[in-house]
């Protein structure tokens, strides 16, 4: 992250440079103020890159101070880095600014509380269906709930599987994946393999779709 | 441009001869980035076209988004694009408090350019500022706009006022519908 750090060569423009960007907002670390994910983003590039949430945290220069504060600002720590900041904006204004980060962050939090609520019950289902005697396709459902794209996980099922895998309409008006052959374990573990990290194994399920005959 | 969250529709693969004029008008809009176009969009390798909303069309090497471009419009490069080659684009400065509203998508407004925080051209610049160029910006320039206090750049767009008029009035939008971090065009995942 040296290069992160390096101011333009002047006007030699013949720089590269490697940018860091947050995990948690997605913006360059010293835009994460304007989030409402501050509190998270900072323990993020704590984990991360302990090197640049010094600079931008803690005591010490903050990365680009503007000129007129660099003097003030060489030894204070983050709050007054920020604070320093703010004094460059009117009274009312700053108000503003710190409503408006409140507001923010209250509505990050609900959204994300909803989301995690909602990744937790969504249940996938891996299903195998009898197409003819002894024929089988495996169906994949409930895979976007946790963020998955459909496409892509098709591809790369056809691909480990080799067969064919593909992206379906289903009538209640989703989409799932349709393997074809009896993969339902295989696909369970893969599934668990794959994404362990962002689907629950709780939350996968293999069903039998027993069509006509059968006693269900 | 892309307040909204967007989902990428068709994409194509572009010809040879349209990939060939695209370099050729990236190199023409921003000179400074000639040296490094064989690195950003090599000779070799294929350029993909993904349609966005509203007319927009996006160029992208192996799903890395390079420049968008609305209908015949410049070729304004994306932000992650502008971060690795920031010396490579014409660029102006606001002041911190006009970061906030930028981020939130709204319009680009003059005073945020105009006040002690902000840099425009200025031809007797210290060499701090040199970076913001000595000559005036015209309307319709494409510019990359980065901000006080901070390292990289958060929104590129087309001028709606020419630097010289901003420093004049010191006041009116100077943009409008640029592409900013956090919007639909940051958040969108091409893969
Ligand atoms: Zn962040």
């Amino acid at each position: 992250m040296a290069e992160t750090e390096t101011a333009d060569a002047g006007s030699s423009g013949l720089m590269v440079r490697n940018v860091v960007y947050c995990g948690v907002c997605t913006l360059p670390p010293e835009y994460c103020e304007f989030g409402g994910t501050t509190k998270k983003c900072e323990e993020w590039l704590q984990q991360h890159h302990p090197d640049m949430h010094a600079k931008l945290y803690s005591a010490g220069p903050p990365v680009y101070p503007p000129p007129t504060q660099r003097s003030q600002l060489t030894t204070v720590a983050i709050t007054e880095v920020l604070e320093a900041n703010m004094a460059s904006l009117s009274v009312d204004a700053q108000k503003r600014a710190e409503k408006d980060a409140q507001k923010k962050a209250a509505k990050a939090a609900t959204q994300e509380a909803k989301e995690q609520e909602r990744k937790a019950s969504a249940m996938v289902y891996i299903k195998r269906i009898e197409r003819n005697k002894r024929k089988y396709v495996t169906a994949v459902s409930g895979l976007e709930a946790h963020g998955l794209e459909l496409k892509k996980v098709a591809k790369d099922m056809g691909k480990k599987f080799a067969t064919g895998a593909s992206v379906t309409k289903i009538p209640s008006g989703g989409e799932e994946i349709t393997v074809q052959g009896d993969l339902s374990d295989d696909i369970f573990d893969w599934v668990l393999d794959t994404y362990g990290d962002v689907v629950p194994e709780d939350n996968v399920e293999c069903i039998e779709d027993k069509k006509k005959k059968g006693a269900g | 441009m892309f307040k909204k969250d967007i989902t990428a529709g068709q994409k194509s693969k572009v010809k040879s001869s349209v990939q060939r004029g695209i370099r050729t008008k990236v190199t023409e809009t921003y000179p400074l980035l000639a040296p490094h176009i064989d690195e950003i969009m090599p000779k070799k390798e294929q350029l993909d076209l993904i349609k966005l909303p509203d007319r927009v069309s996006l160029y992208a090497l192996h799903s890395t988004p390079l420049f968008f471009q609305h209908m015949d419009d410049a070729l304004l490069p994306h932000l992650t694009l502008v971060h690795r080659y920031p010396s490579c684009f014409p660029r102006i400065r606001i002041d911190r408090g006009a970061i906030r509203f930028v981020l939130s998508g709204a319009a680009l407004m003059a005073p945020g350019l105009t006040s002690t925080g902000g840099r425009l051209p200025n031809p007797n610049a210290k060499a701090e500022d040199e970076k913001y160029g000595k000559e005036e910006l015209e309307t319709g320039a494409p510019v990359v706009i980065e901000a006080e206090g901070k390292e990289h750049a958060c929104l590129v767009g087309v001028l709606k006022m020419g630097t010289g008029e901003m420093k004049e009035k010191k006041k009116g939008v100077v943009m409008d519908a640029g592409h900013y971090l956090g919007d639909g065009l940051w958040k969108m995942h091409l893969d």
